[in-house]
Parts: C-alpha cells; structure tokens; sequence
C-alpha cells in the first residue's frame, strides 16, 4: 500500500467512486480509495437504485435532474466495458390523502417550471400506465418518463474503472481504523494494512460516516437505520415504471432481469448498524404490495436483505468542509437517496476538494454542515 | 478427459446460466472474491440461492488464485430458504396450500 496520498476517499459506494473519478479527470493524481469490504458492499449495492427528479425542493429537483442527466451519458462518460442499464420508465408516484394530493399539486408546478416535464394523473390515467393498479387506494398520481433505475453494482463499477485507469488507486478489505489530526489539520489515516500520510479526506462512509467523522473528533448529526428490501423470482415484462407512494409506504419496480424489486420503511426501527433481515418486512411488505399490485399475488420471493439509511436532521446530505478540522470533507447523510444523486456528488465535492467552488453548476452552500447550528434546515416534503 | 476450452462451456449456475468460461474471464478481469463474482455476473442470484454453484465458484477461485478455501469468505445466505409466495405471505402462513 502507499504511504502517502493526496486525497483519501473512504468509502467505495457510489458517492466515494464517483468523486475519485471526477477528481482524477480533473487532473488530481494521487487519490487514493480505502472499503473495508469490495465496491459497493454498502448501501449502493443493496438500494433500490432508484433515481427520480419529483421532488418538492427545487434545491433536490436541480440536483436530482443533473444528476439524471449524467446517468444518461454515463456509460459513454466512463467508457464502460459494460452496460449501466438506465431503465428511463418513469417514477409513477401515487397520492392516497388530500394532503398528498395539494402536495402533488404544488411539486408537479415546480417540477415543470424547472424543465422536469412530469404531470399530474387521474386514477384512470395512472391505470393506463400499470394496468393492473388497484385504484381504491389512488387519489392522484404524479408521473415523470425520464425518471427510472439503473444497476448499482454497474454504475459503481464503471466510475471505479474510469478512476482507475485515470490513476486512482483502490484498496478493497481495507479498513480505516482512525484519522490523525494535528493543529485542527488532517496528516494522514490510519488502516487495518498500515498509515497513509495525507491533508485530505474525504468521508464518504455512508452508514458508517459518524465512526468515521468521530475518528477526527468531529461529531455528525447522522443516525443509521436499517432499510429492508425483498427480490422476487423473474417474470416477463410487465411493470413499466417504479410504482411508490409515501402515505402507503412502500416502492416497487421491474428490474430488466425480470424481478421485483420492493421495500418500505419500518416507523419502529432502531437507530443502529445492523443489516439482519426480517420476517416482519416480509409479511408487512407483502400485505401491502399485494394490496396496490394484487397481480403480484403468486410471485415468489427468493430473497431479502437489508442496508442501511443514514439519516440526516432534515433528510438532506451533507457536503462540503468541516470548519474544524481543515482537510476534512464531508458527502454523507443521503437519508436514503444517495444513489440518484451520485454523479453530481462525485462532480461537486471534486470541484469543492480541488478548490473549484467558483466553477460549479450547484452551490453546496445551503448543504453544508453549518446548516443545522444556524437553523436552516432543508425541509423536503416528498421523502419515502 | 476433458480439455481447457470443452470445461469453459460447463454451466456453473444452472438459474441464472452462467458458464465456468465467463466465471473464468472474471477472475482474470480482476475479481477475486466470491461477493464480487456474484454482483458482477449474477451467478447464485437465482431462486436457488447458489446452492450448488457456489461451491463450484470456490472451487475455480482456490485453484485459480491459489488460496486456501478457508481464506475465502463465502456470501451471507439470504432469507427465505424456500420461495414464497406473496400472497401467502400477506396472509401471514408459512406453509403453502
Ligand atoms: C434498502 C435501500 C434502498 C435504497 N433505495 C434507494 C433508491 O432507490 N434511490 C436512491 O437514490 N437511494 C436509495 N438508497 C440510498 C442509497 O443506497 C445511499 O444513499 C447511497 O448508496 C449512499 O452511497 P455512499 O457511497 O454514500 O455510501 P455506501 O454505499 O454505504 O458506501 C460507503 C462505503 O464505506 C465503507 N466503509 C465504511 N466504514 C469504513 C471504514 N472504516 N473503512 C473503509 N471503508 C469503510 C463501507 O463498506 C461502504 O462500502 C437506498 C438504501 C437502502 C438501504
């Protein structure tokens, strides 16, 4: 292993990968990516990868619709050897309250006057695009085509092979034990395979980043929490887009192999680290799938497992410097939408590493960690 | 006796069809663990679970890599054991009429 760096990235998720990919097509050479495990053994290999630009912030649709942008473009971006599988067929969001409906109401406005062509639906309109819908639960629905999902694992795969042909060096089954600062100033990180001297680091350690931001002395306002996801066996073709709904807590698509992809929240879970699957997500998953899709009835599920959400106060990252400790950045916090906003995580916390602020398409001012001694929490009202 | 060429055409993974050649091109791309092999390729992804391949999988990786089986991490099983249906789940029964 090397014993100094320029820049340490810790974490090989989504956000650690692509920032070590723009950071080296910048011309930043000696960056280094430490996982404790292989690429996206995190959340990024175990999410939904799920990306939508429907959101009530115009701050999370800009970065949503940038960041989709990106996804279009990325296998050519990165010269993949292989295919990133963007399936771009749409997010159908269904609204079940009054309250969802006036909120879908006001999103789609914004969403339009931002360019994000998404349109407001009738039950019988939302039937036209899943024909096989229960409607008794749908009062409206909200509906964006260039919305969509790609495969995580790929995705993951074709930033670390751009960054590494660019020079970027990863070490999988490398854990970072602890981060050494002096004077209020990083010197170097400290792993299981030896100490790396260097005066920038980044944390991209997603459920593990308060560890991570606690090796430096910094405390993170973040709280882990398991999420649940179940697989089903393959099936031809037939869910078009990625169906979702916040009151009736759950999310469900097609993926091109063929299975179904489902999850939802648990309002009881407990703060913490573990990622142990349940038999209680399986039952309550399947009662209320079977409810909104009753076709999907006579699938069979042949797996489950769990990742972790890491939970900021407002449900927005955090990005940027951390004032205390100089050479210390931040991109953790994606309150479970990390994975769609991937690409411009890895553009932006790039250009702010490299000192590029003034070059930015997005101003990370209002994401910074700051935010929550000044009081200026984001409140997105369209989190699932 | 079987050469090189005829063993790349043996299916490794009978559920999601995959050959011993293209486990092969991926250890030589690069990946060397079993968790990797699986992401990558998809081979025990299916509704057996890897049950007969990833033995097949450890196998091709201490011969090729030239490690100990024991140094090998073998992936967590996920839950169910048996395919379930849905439906049967939602009304809460474990055994299927
Ligand atoms: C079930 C589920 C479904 C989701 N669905 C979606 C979705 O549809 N759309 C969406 O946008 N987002 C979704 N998310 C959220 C998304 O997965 C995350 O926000 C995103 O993947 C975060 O990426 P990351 O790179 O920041 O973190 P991670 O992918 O978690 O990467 C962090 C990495 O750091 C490594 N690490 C930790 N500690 C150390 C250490 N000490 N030393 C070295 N390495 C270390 C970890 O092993 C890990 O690989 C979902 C999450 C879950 C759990």
């Amino acid at each position: 292993m090397k014993n100094s760096a320029e820049i340490v990235i810790i974490g090989g998720g989504i956000s650690g990968c692509a920032t070590a990919y723009y950071l080296a097509k910048m011309g930043c050479t000696g960056v280094v990516v430490l996982e404790k495990e292989y690429i996206a053994s995190g959340a990024t290999g175990r999410c939904g990868a799920g990306v939508r630009s429907q959101w009530g912030l115009e701050l999370n649709c800009k970065l949503t619709k940038m960041s989709i942008d990106m996804f279009e473009e990325l296998d050519e971006e990165t010269d993949y050897d292989g295919d990133t599988e963007f399936k771009q067929s749409g997010y159908l969001m269904l609204a079940s309250t009054e309250k969802e409906v006036e909120q879908f109401k006001k999103n789609v406005e914004l969403q339009n006057r931002l360019g994000i062509k998404s349109e407001l639906l009738t039950p019988a309109e939302a039937l036209k695009i899943v024909p096989f819908l229960n409607t008794d639960f749908v009062m409206a629905a909200s509906f964006h085509q260039k919305d969509g999902h790609l495969n995580p694992f790929y995705v993951t795969d074709a930033y670390m092979k751009a960054a590494r042909r660019l020079g970027v060096e990863f070490y999988t089954y490398t854990t970072v034990k602890d981060i050494k600062v002096e004077k209020g100033k990083v010197v170097g990180v400290v792993t299981d395979k030896g100490e790396i001297a260097t005066n920038k680091v980044l944390n991209a350690a997603g459920g593990w980043a308060k560890e991570i931001g606690a090796m430096a002395g910094v405390e993170l306002p973040l709280t882990p929490e398991r999420r649940e996801i179940l697989v089903t066996e393959p099936l031809e073709a037939l869910l078009d887009p990625m169906v979702i709904s916040t009151s009736l807590n759950f999310y469900c698509q097609q993926v091109p192999h063929g299975s179904f992809i489902m999850g939802r929240g648990n309002p009881h879970e407990k703060e913490g680290l573990n990622q142990a699957s349940s038999w209680d997500f399986l039952v309550n998953m399947s009662q209320t799938i079977t409810k909104v899709l009753p076709i999907l009835s006579q699938v069979r599920v042949v797996k489950q497992f769990a990742g972790l959400y890491m939970m900021s106060p407002d449900a927005a990252p955090i990005y940027g410097s951390v004032p205390a400790v100089d050479g210390l950045y931040l991109a953790v916090g994606f309150s479970g939408h990390g994975f769609m906003v991937g690409p411009m995580t890895g553009l932006l916390m790039a250009q702010h590493i490299l000192g590029k602020d003034n070059e930015m398409v997005f101003s990370l001012d209002k994401l910074d960690l700051g935010r929550f001694e000044r009081g200026e929490l984001i409140c997105e009202p369209s989190v699932v | 006796m079987h050469n090189k060429n005829d063993l790349d055409k043996v299916i490794v993974c009978r559920c999601e069809d995959i050959t011993l050649g293209e486990i092969r091109e991926l250890i030589n791309k690069g990946y060397t663990t079993i968790d990797e092999i699986k992401r990558v390729s998809r081979c025990g992804f299916g509704p057996c679970q890897g049950k007969t391949c990833m033995q097949l999988l450890l196998t091709e990786l201490t011969q090729q890599k030239g490690k100990d089986i024991k140094e090998i991490k073998m992936p967590t099983h996920r839950p169910p054991t048996r395919n379930i249906e849905l439906g049967v789940l939602a009304r809460g029964e474990e055994d299927e009429k």
